[in-house]
């Protein structure tokens, strides 16, 4: 009796740890393609994550106000337009910025820096300081309880079947697809690509904005665990780096294996401490493992 | 009187010379005492981007967690004043006299053991130094003696800062929480809140931060600032010639981190208090700015960075405060974009030519000294003006910053 409690709890609390590790899984994603994969810093990405966040809150809202027969079917559609909108602002950056700092990576992330200021006061000026949240279609409330005693959130559920799909997406599209086949080439060797008649430059550019749509994804799982903000992107950023670079920049796999670590560590820590205890412990010990092995978990045998 | 030439071309005292006389003359007559003090506010974070100079633009190391170690200089100075400040008598109403105000109020009965030794002003000094240093040296030494370099060094460093934040809000009964460190008003029981106080700071600061200044010139012109920026454009060659990069860039950013710390210190004087707005990832990037803005290979230019910077920062977000993020933005962005030298590369790319055609054309070269018979006109034209020698002579340092800036990863072609 007193076991199978404990059980539960570890459970329960292992299942709030895959939330986030979805949104840490996704964030990460879409870094590890732009950062692993062309070696750019995207310090914004936490914003393309609140654009995804916001534009569900847009169709939530949207939707209860003018189409209320549609608020329990808003939420696809939604997250499908929040990657389109994060991909078409990722284009754009793509475009105007860091096509021009490819051989000055460190700048790049001065310059996105930037970007993210200038979209986190965007958020705040035209559509508000104040945190929002969207009111989830009846059917991701609730919890699913398969016995006594233990209650699995439904909208825990649905974040982690995005992410797989997300991820096995990716997994195959970078793996199996064209555009795959030209992000390998122009990261193996860009020159050599470009002679062989890869557009290097269109595959930057639609790697970054994959990368960003991502995030805009991302941020349609967070809406499931915390209420958006201007600074909400922020406050991701560094964990998703950390991911990023724990797992090993260039891959994927390891991208898995480590956001499914942090978060499990942190969610199971703040179990047993103080909240802000637990986030200064896994990162401590996520840092010191990198003083250790700088490589990451999963190092590419490829020498750069 | 050649060799004085050479002296004061080879550590650019002239530009010094004007920076410091604008800093102790011109600013103290001009400004009231409030103002003043503001200004002696930049100057602290001048030192981390006079440290920035150095890691950065010299080392090609780019940091983004200075804010650490100012921080850390700035909360030892801070302990130190704070528990002079909460001395049984003034804090007899707690319920533990002796101990500073807010462990009171998070039930705190004891001093901790951490902050004993702040007790003493010469410990204090020692850790204001040593504590940053340590910390770098730390990071730096793991990072550098495995070859990470580059934005995953940028990364540690951020997560380094984001960690130390946390601690220091969430530690509330030991560091003072979000609020930080409050109240401090005597040195020794020397009232810093007076204004004749706030003036002996401003200028302690000031030669303090000139003295920086002369002592980072001093090692960018030795063999290991040579070194440094071979390391920074070609890290590989320099390995191959038997220097152990590692330790270079060990020495830099344990320097830069010394320099932070000092400032911070500083800061908890002139300011009268330290919180951790000042430790965290935003601060950290902002301070990047600063140096970048007055141009990442200039230590001169690094203070007028600082100073505009700040100065545009509290203009605006006093009066336009919803403006202020957008034109941070368009900095950072500008600057990466457009001048990626900052403004010390505006002054040699445009300001330098200009003057020295101007200078050519009215003298006809008459000014000309004897002996400089081949010199090319910049150098001919250093004779006449003292900033004009402070740009001329880093006509090499510009070709090599040129050269750094579009190698700036390593090995990468």
């Amino acid at each position: 009796m007193e076991f199978s409690e404990l059980l539960n709890i570890g459970l329960m609390q292992g299942f709030a740890g895959l939330s986030l590790f979805a949104v840490l899984l996704l964030m990460g994603l879409g870094l590890a393609i732009i950062f692993g994969q062309m070696g750019v810093i995207n310090m914004a990405h936490g914003e393309f994550m609140t654009i995804g966040a916001y534009t569900i809150y847009l169709g939530s809202h949207l939707s209860s106000h003018y189409a209320p027969s549609l608020v329990s079917i808003y939420f696809p559609f939604a997250i499908v337009l929040a990657f389109l909108f994060a991909f078409a602002l990722g284009w754009l950056v793509e475009w105007g910025l860091i096509r021009h700092l490819y051989k000055r990576p460190l700048d790049t992330l001065l310059a996105t820096w930037g970007i993210s200021l200038a979209m986190q006061q965007s958020f705040r000026t035209f559509i508000g300081p104040k945190e929002v949240s969207p009111t989830l279609p009846d059917w991701l409330l609730g919890s699913w309880a398969p016995k006594e005693g233990l209650d699995i959130p439904i909208n825990g559920l649905f974040v982690l079947a995005l992410t797989a799909v997300v991820t096995c997406g990716v997994l195959l599209a970078l793996n199996r697809s064209r555009w795959g086949l030209r992000v390998r080439a122009t990261v193996s060797n860009r020159v050599m690509a470009n002679a062989i008649g890869i557009d290097t430059r269109k595959t930057d550019r639609l790697t970054f904005a994959i990368g960003c749509g991502i995030a805009g994804m991302a941020g349609a799982a967070f809406t499931t665990i915390g209420s958006t903000g201007p600074t909400s992107g922020q406050l991701y950023i560094v964990d998703s780096f950390l991911v990023v670079t724990f797992g090993g920049a260039a891959s994927l796999l390891g991208t898995v294996v480590s956001a499914f670590g942090i978060a499990q560590t942190q969610s199971i820590t703040e179990f047993f401490l103080h909240g802000s205890m637990a986030k200064v412990l896994t990162l401590s010990l996520i840092v010191l493992i990198l003083m250790i092995r700088p490589q990451g978990l999963f190092a590419s045998k490829v020498r750069r | 009187m050649k060799a004085i030439q050479e002296l004061i071309k080879r550590y650019q005292l002239a530009s010094l010379l004007v920076l410091t006389l604008l800093l102790a003359v011109v600013l103290p007559l001009s400004l009231d005492i409030f103002r003043l003090n503001l200004i002696g506010k930049y100057l602290t974070y001048a030192f981390v981007a006079v440290g920035l100079v150095m890691v950065w633009g010299y080392g090609g190391v780019l940091s983004l967690g200075q804010g650490v170690f100012f921080g850390l200089g700035g909360y030892a100075m801070a302990m130190f004043l704070k528990l002079e400040a909460s001395d049984p008598v003034t804090t007899a109403i707690q319920s533990t006299p002796g101990i500073p105000d807010f462990m009171d109020w998070n039930q705190i009965t004891a001093l901790p053991a951490f902050w004993l030794p702040f007790k003493s002003l010469p410990l204090t000094l020692i850790a204001v130094i040593a504590v940053p240093t340590l910390l770098a040296w730390i990071i730096s030494f793991a990072m550098f003696k495995r070859r990470v370099g580059g934005v995953y060094f940028a990364i540690i460093t951020q997560a380094v800062a984001l960690i130390v934040t946390v601690l220091i809000i969430g530690q509330q009964g030991y560091t003072g929480g979000v609020n930080g460190m409050t109240d401090l008003k005597t040195l020794l029981g020397w009232d810093t809140r007076t204004n004749s106080a706030k003036y002996i700071l401003y200028y302690l600061c000031v030669a303090l931060l000139v003295g920086s200044i002369v002592l980072c010139r001093w090692i960018q012109t030795s063999k290991a600032g040579t070194l440094l920026l071979a390391m920074r454009d070609k890290e590989d060659r320099v390995r191959f010639s038997g220097y152990d990069v590692a330790d270079f860039r060990i020495f830099t950013f344990c320097l830069a981190a010394a320099l932070s710390g000092i400032g911070g210190a500083l800061f908890s004087l002139q300011v009268g208090f330290m919180s951790p707005s000042f430790v965290g990832i935003v601060p950290s990037v902002e301070m990047v700015i600063f140096a970048a803005v007055g141009g990442r290979m200039s230590l001169v230019g690094a203070v007028y960075g600082t100073l505009l910077v700040n100065a545009g920062k509290t203009y605006f977000s006093e009066s336009f405060p919803d403006l202020w993020l957008f034109l941070m933005a368009a900095l950072f962005i500008g600057v990466t974009m457009a001048f990626p030298m900052g403004l010390a590369g505006l002054w040699e790319s445009h300001v330098v030519p200009w003057w020295s055609k101007r200078k050519n054309k009215g003298k006809g070269g008459d000014a000309e000294p004897a002996g400089t018979d081949a010199a090319p006109p910049a150098a001919v034209a250093a004779t006449a003006k003292p900033a004009r020698q402070a740009s001329a002579d880093s006509a090499l340092t510009k070709g090599l910053s040129d050269v750094g800036a579009q190698s700036a990863i390593p090995g990468s072609i």
